[in-house]
C-alpha cells in the first residue's frame, strides 16, 4: 500500500536528518528503494495521492502563483458558497480571474467549504466571476479538486442540475482564453462546471472521472466496496485523459506525490499555465470560442 | 406520480403530423473506451430489446404544419443514459436545426451519463450544452421537456438550457438521485421532493404539460416565437 511507503519514507527522512554517517548510508539505500517503488503508482495509489490531505489546496496555489488577490465573495442572489473560491489577482504582473474548489487545511476549514462539494450558489458565484472576468478581459484560470457537487437537499431545491448546465454553458462561449487545471480530484459535473477550457492541465497524479470510483462502483456492481476495482477499470489518470484528447497538457508530480515538494509542483504548474497562456493570447475572442466549441465537438468521434 | 413511459417512437408519432417524420442520424453508435466487461453485449441486448440503435431518437418533421426538430431521450433504452452516441447526435440534430432555422424541441428521460462510457461520457456534457449556447446564440427556439427520470449529467447539461423549460406531470427531475441524497443527509425525502411539481415551485420549469396538451403547447410556442408553415420564421 502506498500509504504505508509514505509514512516509512517519511519517517526514514525525519530519522535522517539526526542520523550519524554510518547510519545515513544504510538508510539511504532504504530510501532510493522506497523511492523507486513508488516511480510507478497504480490507479488506486493516484486516487489516494489525489485526496492526500497535505495536497496543495487552491489557496495555496494562488498564493504561490499569483500575487495581490482579491477574493470576490457571494452569487448575489442568495448565498456565499465557500466551497469554491474565486477572484481577481496578478499572475506574472497582468490581472487574471482565478477560481476553484476549496477544501480547506484543517477539519474545521473542511466543514466550513463543506468539503469542497459545492451547493448550486457556488457554480452561480463562479458564473459572475467569469462573466466579470468576460466584460474586463481578464483570462480565466480554474483549479478542479471536489469530491463532487453536494448532493443535498437544499442543493436539489436550488437547482444543482441547472447550476452545473448553465456553468458549462457560459464556459463554452468565454471570450477570453480559459485554462483549467484538475489538481485534486475531478468528480463529475461538479467538476466539469468549471472544467470546460481551451486548455485542460492536469497533474500527474490527479483525477478526473464520470464519477467517484466509490460511486461508479455502487452504481454498476452496487457494491461501493469495489472501488479499487472501478479506479482500475475507469481510465481516470492523467495519462489516460491524455490520451483520450480529454486533457491537453500533464503537470509533473515529485516521486511520492505533490505533498513531499508543493514548490515543485508550483514551479510545473507555473510553466504549464505561462505556456499555455501564451499560445491563447494572440487568439480572438470568436477565435477562441471556435476553437472550443470544435474541440469538444470533436471530443469521441463516432461514426 | 410519474405517468407510464413512452417509447421514443411513440413520442416522435405523438409530437409530430401523421407522415411528416424523416429520421435524423438514427445509425450511429458509440465506443467502448474503457473496454469495459459486458458493455457490448449488454448494448446489443437493449438494441434487441428496444429495436433502437441508442437511446436518442432524432426527428425532422411538421407540428401542426411548423417544421421542427425533435429529440427523444427513450428511457427504456440503457435508462436513457448519454454516453458518446448520445452527444454526437444530439449535436448533430442540434447543428441541423441550427443550419436550417428550425426550432429545436428535446425529450429528456434519462438517469445521466452512461458510466460504462466513463470520462468521454461526461464530455458530451460539455459538447451537448456547447451546441445548444451556440444555438440559442444564433436565435434558435430550444423548448426542453423534462420526462420522468430526468437527473444526472442530462439535467445539468442541455435539458436544463431551454429558452422554455415544460414538464410532464409527476416526472422525476434533479441533479442527484433521491436514494443518493437519502443516504447523504441520513433521512427520508418528503413526498413529492424533486417532482415536477416541487420544480416548477422553485422556478425552473415554466409550465407542467399533460401529454393530452403537449402538442398543443408546442405549436402554440412555435407560433409565439414567430414559426409559420414550413419552417418559416416570420
Amino acid at each position: 500500500m502506498i500509504r504505508d511507503t509514505l509514512s516509512e519514507l517519511e519517517s526514514l527522512e525525519k530519522a535522517m536528518e539526526h542520523a550519524d554517517e554510518e547510519e545515513l548510508g544504510a538508510l539511504s539505500i532504504r530510501r532510493a528503494a522506497l523511492l523507486t517503488g513508488l516511480a510507478n503508482l497504480t490507479p488506486v495509489d493516484r486516487v489516494f495521492l489525489a485526496r492526500h490531505p497535505r495536497r496543495p489546496r487552491i489557496d495555496d496555489i494562488i498564493s504561490a502563483l499569483c500575487t495581490d488577490f482579491f477574493e470576490q465573495r457571494g452569487d448575489r442572489q442568495c448565498r456565499e458558497d465557500a466551497s469554491i473560491l474565486g477572484g481577481i489577482a496578478l499572475y506574472h504582473g497582468r490581472p487574471v480571474t482565478v477560481i476553484g474548489h476549496r477544501k480547506g487545511h484543517s477539519i474545521e476549514e473542511n466543514m466550513a467549504c463543506n468539503f469542497g462539494m459545492p451547493g448550486p450558489e457556488g457554480y452561480r458565484k463562479a458564473q459572475r466571476i467569469m462573466r466579470a472576468a468576460e466584460k474586463f478581459g481578464r483570462p480565466v484560470l480554474t483549479f478542479i479538486d471536489t469530491p463532487g457537487a453536494y448532493p443535498g437537499m437544499e442543493a436539489e431545491e436550488r437547482g444543482q442540475g441547472e447550476a452545473i448546465a448553465s456553468s458549462i454553458a457560459l464556459m463554452s462561449r468565454l471570450r477570453v482564453p480559459v485554462i483549467a487545471v484538475v489538481t485534486g480530484e475531478g468528480n463529475s459535473g461538479g467538476a466539469l462546471a468549471l472544467g470546460v477550457a481551451d486548455e485542460v492541465l492536469m497533474l500527474e497524479n490527479a483525477y478526473y472521472a464520470v464519477l467517484s470510483p466509490e460511486g461508479f462502483a455502487s452504481i454498476l456492481w452496487k457494491d461501493p466496496a469495489r472501488r479499487d476495482e472501478a479506479c482500475g477499470v475507469m481510465k481516470l489518470t492523467a495519462g489516460e485523459l491524455y490520451d483520450f484528447g480529454v486533457v491537453d497538457g500533464v503537470i509533473p508530480e515529485p516521486v511520492g506525490g505533490a505533498q513531499r515538494d508543493a514548490q515543485a509542483v508550483y514551479r510545473a504548474m507555473d510553466e504549464a499555465i505561462s505556456s499555455a497562456l501564451t499560445k491563447l493570447d494572440g487568439l480572438t475572442g470568436d477565435e477562441l470560442v471556435a476553437r472550443r466549441y470544435d474541440k469538444y465537438r470533436r471530443m469521441a468521434p463516432v461514426t | 406520480m410519474a405517468l407510464d413511459a413512452l417509447t421514443a417512437r411513440e413520442r416522435l408519432d405523438a409530437t409530430f403530423d401523421a407522415g411528416t417524420m424523416q429520421p435524423l442520424f438514427a445509425q450511429i453508435m458509440g465506443h467502448d473506451p474503457l473496454a469495459f466487461p459486458g458493455y457490448m453485449d449488454k448494448l446489443a441486448a437493449q438494441q434487441q430489446k428496444t429495436g433502437m440503435v441508442e437511446a436518442l431518437l432524432c426527428a425532422q418533421g411538421e407540428i401542426c404544419g411548423m417544421r421542427a426538430v425533435v429529440c427523444v431521450l427513450d428511457g427504456g433504452f440503457f435508462m436513457g443514459s448519454m454516453g458518446t452516441a448520445v452527444g454526437e447526435m444530439a449535436a448533430r440534430a442540434i447543428e441541423f436545426a441550427r443550419d436550417n432555422a428550425l426550432p429545436l424541441v428535446i425529450f429528456s428521460a434519462s438517469g445521466g451519463a452512461r458510466m460504462q462510457e466513463g470520462i468521454l461520457s461526461l464530455m458530451q456534457m460539455a459538447k451537448t450544452a456547447a451546441a445548444i449556447e451556440d444555438f440559442k446564440a444564433r436565435g434558435g427556439l430550444y423548448i426542453s421537456v423534462l420526462t420522468h427520470p430526468t437527473t444526472g449529467g442530462v439535467i445539468a447539461s442541455f435539458a436544463s438550457l431551454g429558452d422554455i423549460m415544460l414538464a410532464e406531470p409527476g416526472a422525476l427531475i434533479g441533479f442527484a438521485g433521491p436514494r443518493v441524497i437519502e443516504q447523504t443527509i441520513g433521512q427520508t425525502l418528503p413526498e413529492g421532493f424533486q417532482r415536477s411539481e416541487f420544480q416548477q415551485a422553485h422556478g425552473f420549469v415554466d409550465r407542467i404539460v399533460t401529454r393530452d396538451e403537449m402538442k398543443a403547447v408546442l405549436a402554440q410556442l412555435l407560433r409565439l416565437h414567430g414559426y409559420g408553415k414550413g419552417g418559416a420564421r416570420a
